[in-house]
This record gives structure tokens, C-alpha cells and sequence, in this order.
């Protein structure tokens, strides 16, 4: 059921304006994203058709806070072959970036920015593997520069948003 | 063009977890008189952070751009999505001049600036339109012509076509070539161009390993010796995940998941131990079995 208290009626517009966004309103809800969609043959919940309709109608807070949200795969088959170019995975993407304005981030992207501020990188590359890239024949991994990578994101909205969820700053644990 | 130096930008899935695929493409590249240079201080491409902050993957793509310019080579990724992230910024930032004031803003505090001057490409695009085909089929010197293949391309090399753009998205024809330029068979199944399902990982496991699932079917149906890949989480998902996907499922597959670059390091005559074959996690004897020494 859907109250009329929950709707947002300009948050489509406030969607459009986001690059990425642009297009949303020429989505006349045909469902080729959905069928196309390889994630939501496997989900009972993830249809990227419902997620656009659900910002067409301006029911923020839901899809906001909807854990279907995170399931897109970024494969792009939506975006290919909306008939409207509606680019449907980008509509999803400002949808997931403006959720984690509002602190819904799972867990596992968490994970990555803590280790991207470490060490320049979102996977930690275990010592073991460094190491044995002599044996292997490979060259020495490049060293990163963690600090460098740290000045060019200590503006970003993102970082300060995980600090203040978490208690945490760019250099770690406070 | 092939003996221009390229500077080979590695990414965080290839060191992590898929030493094998550096490795073969490494000595694939060299044969072919490639040469590599390494790229000090790069970082995550930016892809991995696109569905929490658009801004950080862009900062984090145009400071890899702005390193590259610094050293005036263009880029060789391994990663698919790190080249697909990389190109799609470059052509971003160049053509919206407001935005790339924006993020040169970000840059600046580590003494860095985005011009605009280096080009991106994946391996296979660089095999392709760098070494060329016939040069590839040239370098042959052990058909692999007992060999019946299936190629797996993954999302990002394919889509969005508007910024990958070489192949043909709905029947992409670069990566069966570069196969049947090895001697192999490359056969058709069901589905080819579908996700692998490495990006649900984290958010649903359940959900990516049934997309897995899903395509060994299909290439079990086609009887395929083993699959092809060119893309590190993509060869995660079947290669690693595979006995995993097995047990959970109750299936049994057995097909060995190889980068291309080791195929093709077989049918220019390198022996498999030098590919890092030992480094698979699915036996690929079915593969090796039918290798035979050069004379």
C-alpha cells in the first residue's frame, strides 16, 4: 500500500538533475530492464522496473532504504536495450549514491573505502602474494601512494558521510 | 604500434587473487614484442566505488589518467572493468570541461592535474587493433586444433556500448577470433553474453553463484573442454567458485576455466607450467592432456 505522506512528488525532478539521472522521466514502464535483467532471474525482489517506477512516484524513503537496491550487477544489458535510452543502470547508480548519502551502505563497501584510504587499493593484497610474485617471475607489485590517493578524496561527501556514520576518519579509527 | 611501450596498470582483483592471468599475459605480451612498463603509485581504478560515490570513482579514475599523462605512455589494463572505467572518464572529463575543472580541483592536492592526453585499452581491444590477428596467428607454432573451446566475455568489456564500443554487445565476434586464431574451436552456447555475477558477491552470494551456476549449465550442454576468459572476477566466479558452486548445488562440471593468454601461450608453444596452469583451481588436464611437445 502506498500512503500518500510517503510521496515525494519532486524527487524525480530532483533525480533528473543528477548526472546519470537525466532521463528517468522518459521511462514509460515497458519492462525490458526487468526481463533482460540477469539478477532478477535469480531474486525474488530485484526488478529495476519497480525501482524506476518507485522513483517516478516519488517514494524516496523506500527505495532509499531498500535492500533490492544493491543487488544490480552493473552488467548494463538495461541500459543497452531500454527502447527509451533510459540509462536504467546509471538511474540505479544515483539511486544507490544518494542512499548512502542517507548512511544505507552495506557492509562490504565499507570494507573497500576503509581499505582504499589504507592502501590505495579495494582489495588488500595479502603479503604472501606480494611475495611470491619473485618466485612466480612476475616484477615487484608498484608501490601505491595510500597518502596521495587520500589528499585527492578528502573533499568527497562520501568520506565525510562514513565518518560520521562510523566514527571513523580517513586515517582509520578515531 | 605493437612495439611501442604500453604501461600496464594492474589494478586491485589481478594482484589479489589471479596470478595466473599476469603471469601468461606477461609472457604472451613479450613474444609479441610488447613492451611493458610498470605504473608506479596507481590505485584502484575507481569502478568498485561507483555505487556509493560517483565523485570517488571519478577522482580515482582521473588520478590513474593523470599518472600515465605524467609518464606521456597510454594504458594496458588486464581488468575489463578497470578499463572500462578508465575510458569512460577520460571521454567524461574531456568532454565536459566544467567537470573536469571540478575533479582537477580534487587532483591538485596531491600535485596532480587531468589533461585528457592517454588512452585506455583492455587486452583483448590491444590485441586486437594494436597487434592485429594475423600477427597473433603468425606467432602460432602449436595449433590447438584437437581443442573445442567456449569464450565467456563478461559485462564489461561489452557494455555500455556507448563507451565500450568495439565489439558487438548482443554477438561480440573479437574474443571467438582471437580463440580460432589459436587453432581451437570456439563454440556457441546459450546465453553467452551473460553476467557472471562476481559484483553480487558481498551483497547476495546466493544470487551470484546461481548466475554462475546458470552459464556451467549451459556449457555443459556443449560439451565444452574448457571455458575462456579474459576478465578477473569473471574467472573468479567459474575457475575459483566453481567447486563451491558444485557442492552447493549438487552439480558436477569439471570444466577448466583458462585466460586467454594461456591458450593462446600454448599454441605459441610455452609449456603450461610456464602459463602458471599449476595456479587453477579446476584440474585443467582435460586441456593438458592434449598438448604435445613441439619437436
Amino acid at each position: 500500500m502506498i500512503r500518500a505522506y510517503e510521496i515525494d512528488p519532486k524527487f524525480k525532478y530532483e533525480l533528473q538533475k543528477i548526472p546519470g539521472g537525466e532521463k528517468i522521466l522518459k521511462c514509460f514502464q515497458c519492462g525490458t530492464c526487468t526481463s533482460d535483467c540477469p539478477v532478477a532471474r535469480f531474486s525474488d525482489s530485484y526488478r529495476p522496473r519497480t525501482l524506476l517506477h518507485m522513483a517516478h512516484l516519488g517514494l524516496k524513503d523506500r527505495v532509499l532504504s531498500s535492500d533490492t537496491l544493491w543487488l544490480c550487477a552493473a552488467c548494463f544489458k538495461c541500459t543497452d536495450r531500454c527502447p527509451q535510452d533510459v540509462e536504467v543502470a546509471d538511474v540505479i547508480r544515483v539511486l544507490r549514491n544518494l542512499a548512502a548519502e542517507k548512511g544505507y551502505i552495506p557492509q562490504v563497501f565499507k570494507d573497500q573505502a576503509r581499505t582504499l584510504v589504507e592502501t590505495g587499493c579495494a582489495f588488500r593484497i595479502p603479503d604472501l602474494r606480494i611475495k611470491k610474485r619473485e618466485s612466480q617471475g612476475l616484477p615487484p607489485l608498484p608501490k601505491g601512494n595510500p597518502k596521495s590517493v587520500k589528499r585527492t578524496l578528502k573533499d568527497v561527501k562520501f568520506f565525510e558521510h562514513l565518518q560520521k556514520s562510523a566514527g571513523e576518519n580517513l586515517n582509520g579509527r578515531q | 604500434m605493437a612495439d611501442s611501450k604500453w604501461l600496464i596498470f594492474l589494478g586491485c582483483s589481478v594482484p589479489y587473487r589471479v596470478s595466473s592471468y599476469e603471469i601468461s599475459s606477461r609472457k604472451v605480451l613479450a613474444k609479441l614484442g610488447v613492451e611493458l612498463v610498470e605504473m608506479p603509485e596507481f590505485s584502484c581504478c575507481g569502478l568498485p566505488f561507483d555505487p556509493v560515490s560517483h565523485e570517488t570513482m571519478l577522482i580515482l579514475a582521473a588520478r590513474n589518467l593523470a599518472l600515465a599523462e605524467r609518464q606521456g605512455l597510454n594504458i594496458l589494463t588486464l581488468c575489463p572493468g578497470c578499463a572500462g572505467a578508465l575510458r569512460k572518464v577520460n571521454r567524461m572529463l574531456k568532454a565536459d570541461k566544467t567537470l573536469q575543472q571540478e575533479i582537477n580541483s580534487h587532483l591538485k592536492e596531491a600535485g596532480l592535474e587531468f589533461k585528457g592526453t592517454s588512452e585506455t585499452k583492455h587486452l583483448l581491444q590491444f590485441l586486437k587493433e594494436d597487434v592485429g590477428v594475423e600477427k597473433i596467428k603468425a606467432s602460432v607454432t602449436r595449433p590447438l586444433t584437437t581443442l573445442k573451446v567456449a569464450e565467456h566475455n563478461g559485462c564489461h568489456i561489452l557494455r555500455p556500448k556507448e563507451y565500450a564500443g568495439y565489439d558487438d554487445p548482443e554477438d561480440p565476434q573479437t574474443l571467438k577470433i582471437l580463440i580460432e586464431a589459436t587453432g581451437a574451436t570456439c563454440l556457441d552456447y546459450f546465453d553467452e553474453t551473460e553476467c557472471c555475477g562476481a559484483p553480487c558477491v558481498g551483497v547476495n552470494d546466493k544470487v551470484a553463484l546461481q548466475l554462475a551456476r546458470d552459464k556451467l549449465n549451459h556449457l555443459k550442454m556443449v560439451d565444452t573442454q574448457a571455458l575462456i576468459t579474459i576478465c578477473p572476477s569473471c574467472h573468479v566466479m567459474y575457475d575459483t567458485n566453481q567447486l563451491r558452486i558444485e557442492k552447493a548445488f549438487g552439480e558436477t562440471y569439471g570444466i577448466p576455466v583458462l585466460h586467454y593468454p594461456q591458450l593462446l601461450g600454448l599454441a605459441m608453444g610455452m609449456s603450461a607450467e610456464e602459463l602458471a596452469f599449476g595456479e587453477l583451481r579446476v584440474n585443467p588436464q582435460k586441456i593438458t592432456q592434449q598438448i604435445k611437445p613441439l619437436t
